[in-house]
């Protein structure tokens, strides 16, 4: 294979994945909302739950987008110094948002800020996003795709805390962030919490965070003790899916962290929809691939 | 039974709904979000289709154009109704709809437009825009096609689209105000348990 062929042929897989990934949710989502749908007695909760599940049974067998909003596109990407394709890959993953566009079809979700105007091909400025971790000496790629819908991400917020506010206004701040806008946000949501220096850094972390499978745990145990309580604290405020009350809130929690600076404790929150579109895909030195995210998948 | 509403709405169809119940709608249904509501209350511009007694969509689907230059629904679901609380009162009495279906709550105002013009506010579960756009039987028009696929008025012709569950009702009752109560009163007692065991900086 010559290096063109090598460009375009990620480019097809990368296209056809990034808008396979609008049509059917990652195994970890399927089986949590299964599991949170068994566990509920509210009728009015059940009643959501099952025309969720319907949804997502039309999209498969209809071949559509579950959600009508496919979001802006980002890619997170962990690829190795040895990687082939390294300085090919930021127009590749272009082009194939441009695919997956004609494809799905996706909605036009890109608007030029300042010139107000919809691109009509959700690329534009630094659109896809592409958020980069470069692995030493490896020649592989693991790409993390994710369909930014609008109102998942609007309750996202980040704020610097003073070190004598504690853990205990992480909390605080989580909490606050899910009662009053998670709510408008689809749950039951992810919720990732970046624990930080800055107001950026924790951002970052945030949404790498709802990255992450829904189950997982922060191998810090404190952290992962965090986690586990503010799962189960915002369940216990039963927002239910839609926001309309229900036995839970959440499919889970997570949190990712750095160190940092001793006056200051960088908190952010993201937050991942019911219909939490992302898909995890490694690509290989020779360009062979495997989708870590779904089982099944022909691309 | 399933209670269908079907277009142009009349006060009375309105009169026993309550907020939690659940109904279906038949007939008309346009898509209506932030730019068209903008320029309705803020610039004065005239909606360019008669919604008197009708139903809007906050919702921005993802339309096919086929060769002949007509439309096909591929996926058509809500979107958060919030953004348009600003606009939503004023809008209400300017054009005489009668049902706003979106996602999530909307604020006092809203409550307070469907209280005095007799109408309701109704949610349709997010995310859920393939089985919303099997319900749509036709796209029968488009307006202010200049706003682009999102935002353009797109003029549906529905059967038993739903469910819809009523969140504003025309005493405006406001289910989404209750809920978030509720949530702020559970919310104090639920942080001190868990702050107790946050005590990581010693
Ligand atoms: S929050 Fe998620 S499920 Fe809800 S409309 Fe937006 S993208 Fe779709």
């Amino acid at each position: 294979m010559n290096k063109e062929e090598a460009i375009l042929g990620l480019t097809d897989t990368m296209a056809k994945f990034t808008s396979y990934i609008g049509k059917r949710l990652p195994r970890d989502v399927i089986k949590k909302q299964a599991e949170l749908r068994k566990l509920e007695t509210n009728p009015l909760a059940i009643e959501i739950y099952d025309v969720m599940a319907e949804n997502q049974d039309a999209a498969d067998k209809l071949d559509r987008p579950s959600c009508q909003d496919t979001g802006v596109i980002q890619y997170f990407i962990a690829a190795g110094s040895n990687f082939p394709l390294l300085g090919e890959l930021e127009g590749i993953l272009e082009n194939a948002t441009l695919g997956a566009t004609r494809l799905g079809p996706l909605r036009h979700n890109a608007v030029e800020t300042f010139d107000e105007k919809n691109t009509g091909t959700n690329t534009g400025s630094k659109i896809p996003w592409l958020d980069w971790e470069i692995v030493p000496g490896e020649d592989s790629a693991t790409i993390d795709v994710y369909m930014a819908g609008g109102g998942c991400t609007l309750p996202g917020a980040s704020k610097v805390l003073m070190p004598g506010q504690g853990y205990e206004g992480v909390a605080e701040f989580v909490l606050d962030v899910i009662t009053s806008r998670g709510i408008n946000a689809c749950p039951p949501l992810l919720v990732g919490v970046g624990v930080s220096t800055s107001a950026e850094t924790a951002a970052r972390l945030s949404k790498k965070a709802i990255l992450r499978p829904v189950d997982s745990r922060h191998q810090n145990d404190n952290a992962a003790k965090m986690e586990e309580l503010l799962e189960e604290g915002l369940n216990e405020l039963g927002i239910g899916p839609q926001g309309l009350t229900g036995n839970n809130s959440v499919m889970g929690v997570n949190i990712e962290s750095s160190a940092r600076h001793p006056s200051t404790i960088g908190v952010a929150v993201s937050t991942g929809c019911w219909s939490h579109r992302r898909g995890k895909i490694r690509i290989n030195s020779d360009l062979s691939y495997e989708i870590m995210s779904h089982d099944g998948v022909v691309l | 039974m399933k209670k269908i509403l079907t277009t142009p709405i009349k006060d009375e169809d309105l009169a026993e709904l309550k907020v939690g119940d659940i109904v279906y709608l038949t007939g008309q249904l346009v898509t209506c979000r932030d730019v068209a509501h903008r320029r309705l209350v803020e610039l004065g511009r005239e909606l360019p289709v008669d919604i008197v007694g009708g139903a809007i969509f906050h919702a921005g689907p993802i339309v096919r154009e086929n060769e002949d230059g007509s439309h096909e629904m591929i996926s058509i679901g809500p979107t958060t109704s919030m953004r348009m609380e600003k606009f939503e009162r004023h809008f209400i009495e300017e054009t005489g709809v009668k049902l706003i279906i979106g996602k999530g709550g909307m604020g006092p105002e809203t409550a307070a437009g469907c209280r005095e013009n007799k109408a309701v506010h109704a949610v349709f579960p997010g995310g859920c825009a393939v089985v919303a756009a099997t319900k749509v039987e036709a796209i029968e028009g488009a307006e202010w096609k200049d706003l682009g696929m999102p935002e353009t008025l797109w003029i549906n012709r529905v059967r038993e689209f739903g469910p819809l569950i009523i969140s504003i009702d025309t005493q405006g009752n406001n289910i989404f105000e209750t809920n978030k109560a509720r949530f702020n009163e559970k919310k104090g007692p639920i942080l001190e348990k868990i702050s107790n065991q946050l005590k990581f900086i010693k």
